[in-house]
């Protein structure tokens, strides 16, 4: 179809497209862009999954000892999926800023100055990152085995545990598109870089909420990283830490719907502030 | 659906712009903004920074929604058919557009696989580009160790992965040294010699003059004179001859013969002997007064024929108070509006 005359490209003939226009082709291509930045500079990913393992050190073997769980159990089999749901939360991190970046620097410009649908690029977002955020897992799992944790379930309920990580995963990302569109400084970045922070311990993500005051107990309990954290502990067949309460009856529920609602109110969110980058 | 696109009235103008209004704030960024771009024209949109060329360009190329007005680019409706237009158009922003961890030629095989090309063509169209913006050497390196020149070059080569129908420079030079703004001149005048439209703004008038077939000076959200270079540089006033007398006591006698010669006052600077008249035609008016004085026995030390420069029309026309009477010339100038009154 294309008739490129060489040598000199800005004088040969017409060059035009040859295939049609097709969302999930350049939600493809955008991704595969995102997934190139990891490999050219990888460090960034390398330093997370350090800072992330050498948490799980820091908890399981230096705090662990001191830490008794309600309920009883080995205190890494009851921090590892904890740890796994605090990844999908961190995940927010790289998306804002990779948001971000890409409007800064003109990058979010130049892919709406191309003729490709404007969900492709959150689509690729969005599938560049869940692959991250799994190969982070991945990486966590793996360690998490070394170290003496393990899933005592079946496959199906393992599998089921992983996608529900990755859904609360899923359901950050328009929070990570929302912010990192509308809040673009430096300074919004470390916000959430801080504030991630607070919302990851004031959960149960390393400590029961049975042994926080009641009040701190119950937002710790409400927290969507604590519903994930609840479903995934109890899928993997691990320790709970909790002995009862309508949260540790209906976790798999708490998981699957926290996301749901999140999805609902910043997907919508993401949507209007990529619109409103036409005003 | 066909793939090519085709223009729907092959002989619309290739960009077609009337009344663009656009307000941020209590700012009026665009206020009755018209243009009108002939295909294959270099039209240079020149005006000082808060003009609002930024603003059109971005409305232009569906980047930012209009308020009001009309926008037709290769005669299709902007602000209908933005997904349309988009198929035919390229723009170079302020910003560099190209990805700072990718090397060149991933850059440039992402963009043009995005347009719509095929993985073996991508690759191809890439080289093409990467040889013609002479970028080859640096294809497999990562852009953020590009210099300025580079990155603007591989930026404009980003947004001509298709042939577009017109192409947006939105203040291509801004920050480059010297000779990234060469290199960058070369490009624009190669890609201006393989026919392709242009618009480019910028706030060097020089660049403007040197690349540019026609220029539209904006200030304050409008277009305040339109013309080639050469017009709105007549626009602002005819030729000016200086000549320095070498007799300083016949100054005032050399400048009533000059005035009489051709018919118009001429001044006086004492202190640089200087006799300066202003001309129609500067190349006419040469030889009678070179005659004139030398009949009237008057010695010529120095004889000098100049142009208005672009930069005395632009001041002219966006200083303060716009074509105000701090400038003596302002009163005897014509309305700018070139074009406007040929329509």
């Amino acid at each position: 179809m294309t008739t490129i005359t060489p040598p000199t490209a800005v004088a040969g003939a017409s060059v035009v497209r040859d295939r049609r226009p097709n969302a999930a082709r350049e939600a493809w291509l955008i991704a595969g862009r995102d997934m190139l930045h990891w490999v050219r500079e990888p460090w960034g990913i390398v330093f997370g999954l350090a800072f992330n393992i050498m948490l799980i050190l820091m908890f399981g073997f230096l705090f662990g000892g001191a830490i008794e769980l309600p309920g009883g159990g080995d205190y890494i089999a009851f921090l590892l999926p904890g740890m796994f749901a605090l990844t999908m939360l961190f995940g927010l991190e790289s998306t804002m800023t990779a948001m971000a970046e890409d409007a800064k620097r003109g990058i979010t410009d130049r892919f709406r100055s191309l003729p490709i649908s404007s969900a492709s690029v959150a689509l690729g977002r969005a599938i560049a990152d869940l692959a991250s955020s799994a190969l982070s897992l991945a990486v966590l799992m793996l360690g998490g085995l070394l170290i003496g944790w393990r899933p005592t379930t079946g496959p199906g309920e393992v599998a089921l545990g992983i996608v529900l990580l990755l859904w609360l995963r899923f359901s950050l990302l328009w929070l990570g598109i929302f912010l990192g569109l509308r809040f673009r400084g430096a300074g919004a970045t470390t916000a959430v870089q801080v504030l991630v922070w607070p919302i990851g311990f004031l959960s149960t993500v390393f400590v029961s909420a049975e042994t926080m005051p009641g009040w701190l107990g119950a937002i710790a309990t409400w927290n969507p990283v604590s519903a994930t954290a609840a479903a995934t502990r109890e899928l993997f067949g691990n320790p709970t830490g909790t002995t009862s309460g309508w949260f540790a009856e209906n976790a798999v529920l708490a998981a699957s719907v926290w996301p749901l609602v999140i999805t609902a109110v910043f997907l919508p969110l993401a949507a209007g502030a990529y619109r409103r980058l036409r005003r | 659906m066909t793939l090519m696109p085709q223009p729907t009235t092959p002989d619309s103008p290739a960009l077609r712009a009337r009344g663009l209004r656009k307000r941020y704030g209590a700012e009026q960024a665009l206020d009755g903004f018209d243009l009108e771009i002939r295909r294959g024209q270099v039209h240079g949109l020149l005006g000082p920074n808060g003009a609002g060329k930024t603003t059109a360009v971005r409305c232009l190329t569906t980047l930012t929604d209009l308020d009001d007005g009309h926008a037709e680019i290769d005669g299709i409706d902007v602000r209908r058919h933005p997904a349309r237009v988009r198929e035919r158009i390229g723009l170079v922003g302020q910003f560099h557009a190209v990805d700072e961890a990718l090397t060149a030629q991933q850059n440039l095989v992402l963009f043009a696989r995005l347009s719509g090309l095929s993985k073996a063509n991508a690759r191809r169209r890439a080289s093409e580009l990467l040889a013609s913006f002479e970028l080859t050497d640096a294809a497999s390196r990562a852009v953020s160790g590009f210099s300025g020149g580079m990155r603007r070059r591989l930026d404009i080569a980003a947004s001509l992965v298709l042939t577009p129908a017109i192409l947006f420079l939105d203040e291509p030079t801004t920050g480059l040294d010297p000779r990234g703004r060469a290199t960058v001149w070369q490009a624009v005048r190669e890609i201006a010699a393989a026919g392709t439209t242009v618009l480019l703004t910028t706030q060097y008038l020089d660049e403007a003059d040197q690349l540019a077939d026609r220029i539209s000076v904006m200030d304050h959200g409008r277009v305040v004179a339109e013309g080639t270079p050469a017009a709105l540089k007549r626009r602002l006033g005819g030729d000016r001859v200086a000549v320095v007398i070498a007799d300083a006591a016949r100054l005032d006698e050399a400048a009533e013969l000059v005035g009489r010669t051709v018919g118009s006052a001429a001044s006086v600077d004492h202190d640089t002997r200087t006799v300066t008249v202003e001309v129609d035609d500067g190349q006419k008016a040469l030889a009678p007064i070179v005659r004139a004085l030398d009949g009237a026995g008057l010695t010529v030390d120095d004889l000098a024929l100049r142009r208005p420069t672009l930069d005395e029309v632009f001041l002219h026309l966006t200083g303060p108070g716009g074509q105000s009477a701090s400038d003596p010339t302002a009163a005897s100038t014509p309305p700018l509006h070139e074009t406007q009154e040929a329509r």
